[in-house]
């Protein structure tokens, strides 16, 4: 674990109460779809209570690819058109991209940003579903936020964070690296506070706070994001900020059954999860 | 016009001695203008013999029409056998999904990677052409004018209305009239009733007065709340939109892999006990592979 002085601590405490709340109706989607039980009812009151989701579900449905005889108006008129399970998993999309945010004060790029998270998202999503011993949607929640600590350091310390993207582009290092010179601490600790603020599940806290300690935990959920945000890297699938692509560890390799080469050259078909991810920075 | 039934099987193929009679192969069905325009509606295991039957015939068009990208609807397109000879053209038409972003172009690429087929899309002899349709927009294929309307099913799924010659077909693909979400109780139960009352009648339109209704039928009215949401029909529902359109002749279709030639026979036989036929009403048939109607 790193170590920071009280005032450091004092300061990221705050950037993280600063930033927005993860926002509910995921968090709730992601439930409802886990359980057996719950009815399409159940899940359309979940979506109907957003009204950032509810507003880009009915810009979909209304767009020229569905020439409609009336238009569409409520999300329960969108389920009846397009079918509940089409307006589920496009809800799901939408909530989970839509915290991610436009701007920031320092000179990181946000679109590369976005597209490299929604990559590794991708990508760990698909992993999970070959290898079987890790839920999909928290592969994608994992991808989605594992770097989430530098949109808080790009908010809130945006000095720091320009001298050390600046630093490892430089020097080809490792931007954790850099961070824990300029700022003190890494953005997998920041992303760890973030995340363990929002509830989420230890599972998650833990994979996103040791993805520089990668020795330390050994669960499908860190394999899968792990590999999945050194193959974004490996493949240029937007950019994070860091140039640095780590290997696999053994316990990781384990479980991927292979190097990182290895993982890659089993499929022929990573950019199709580039080409979503790039579908979904633009909804 | 004619139809050709190539594939009546929902879900999977299932050959066997059970299955001899109805066949076991999946949708696929074969539709000839009196011009003779090749127009296949759905590319599941039934397309292969079909397309055997096309080798007397080359250079040949086949306009092929996707109804959804679920399996038993597109796994037989790889081994369309034309695809391999030069001089032939696949005209694959299809939906747009939103949830991938992806139009039809996702159904043939997701079948021809190296790890499931050995012949990669730029190695088909065949002149491969996408056209990724928008619900209630026609378009023209020679003679014959084709609307896609949206159904119901868990991912985006059209039904075709094909006309041509001032003859008309029907094909409903996987569809599940759409069920009301909410309980008769709840505060949003009328209008959501509403939004369905208007689906049904736009349905109905789509197949108002068709010479041919060819709808799914996989359950009976008594399996049918085991299964509710699956995106499947009734053989009582598919009556009822039968009737209520007008349509002179109904094939049921995309039967229960599970159920034998005999059961088959059985429930279709209660069926018709319960719905007698009345003056003006449709006529009533199993689809069957092999079996083709001209009209
Ligand atoms: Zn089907
Ligand atoms: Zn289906």
């Amino acid at each position: 674990m790193q170590t920071m002085p009280p005032d450091l601590s004092l300061k990221l405490a705050n950037a993280v109460d600063g930033m927005p709340a993860f926002p509910k109706s995921v968090e709730k989607i992601l439930q409802l779809t886990r359980d057996v039980n719950c009815t399409p009812k159940d899940i359309v009151q979940v979506i109907d209570k957003d009204p950032v989701v509810t507003v880009k579900i009915l810009k979909v449905v209304n767009s020229a690819y569905y020439s409609l005889p009336r238009q569409i108006t409520s999300v329960n008129n969108a389920v009846v058109y397009l079918g509940f399970n089409t307006i589920k998993n496009l809800a799901l999309a939408i909530a989970a991209i839509g915290m991610m945010p436009k701007h920031n004060a320092a000179d990181f790029d946000v679109d590369q940003y976005l597209l490299h998270s929604l990559s590794t998202a991708g990508i760990a999503r698909k992993l999970a579903s070959q290898m079987g011993d890790a839920d999909p949607m928290d592969c994608f929640i994992g991808g989605l936020l594992h770097d989430f600590g530098k949109v808080v350091f790009a908010q809130f310390l945006p000095e720091e964070f320009r001298q050390a993207l600046r630093m490892s582009q430089a020097n080809k290092s490792s931007l954790h690296e850099a961070l824990r010179q300029t700022v003190g601490v890494d953005h997998a600790l920041v992303g760890a506070m973030l995340v363990e603020k929002w509830r989420f599940a230890p599972e998650l806290i833990h994979t996103i706070s040791h993805q520089y300690e990668a020795d330390q935990v050994d669960t499908g959920l860190f394999a899968c994001v792990f590999t999945a945000n050194q193959i974004s890297k490996q493949l240029g699938f937007g950019f994070g900020g860091n140039p640095c692509i780590h290997p696999l560890p053994e316990q990781v390799q384990r479980r991927m059954g292979g190097t990182l080469e290895d993982v890659i050259a089993a499929s022929d078909d990573w950019s199709t999860v580039f080409d979503d991810a790039k579908l979904f920075a633009t909804l | 016009m004619k139809v050709k039934f190539w594939g009546v099987r929902g879900s999977i193929a299932s050959p066997g001695p059970a299955t001899v009679r109805y066949g076991g192969n999946t949708t696929c069905i074969e539709v000839r203008t009196d011009n003779n325009e090749l127009i296949i509606l759905d590319a599941g295991t039934g397309i292969f013999p079909l397309s055997q039957s096309l080798l007397t015939e080359l250079p040949v068009t086949a306009n092929v029409l996707i109804t959804h990208s679920h399996w038993d609807h597109i796994q037989g397109l790889p081994l369309f056998v034309p695809n391999f000879i030069p001089g032939n053209t696949l005209r694959l038409h299809g939906a747009y999904d939103p949830v991938t972003g992806k139009g039809v172009e996702q159904v043939m690429s997701v079948q021809l990677q190296y790890s499931y087929f050995p012949v990669r899309e730029a190695e088909l002899k065949a002149r491969i052409e996408y056209v990724t349709l928008t619900p209630n927009e026609s378009i023209q294929i020679g003679s014959a004018t084709i609307t896609p309307f949206m159904m119901n099913h868990p991912v985006i799924d059209f039904g075709y209305r094909i006309e041509a010659n001032g003859k008309s077909v029907f094909f409903t693909g996987d569809h599940e009239p759409p069920p009301n979400i909410y309980e008769p109780q709840d505060p949003e139960f009328s209008e959501y009733q509403s939004f369905v009352d208007a689906k049904t009648a736009d349905i109905l339109q789509a197949m108002a007065g068709v010479d041919v209704l060819i709808a799914d039928s996989s359950y009976t009215r008594a399996e049918y709340p085991a299964k509710k949401g699956w995106g499947h029909g009734t053989f009582d529902t598919s009556i009822e939109y039968a009737k209520l359109a007008g349509a002179k002749m109904l094939f049921c279709t995309h039967h229960e892999p599970t159920r034998s030639d005999d059961a088959l026979d059985q429930v279709f036989e209660q069926v018709l006990l319960e719905h007698p036929r009345q003056a003006g009403d449709p006529i009533y048939r199993l689809a069957k592979e092999g079996d083709s109607y001209e009209f």
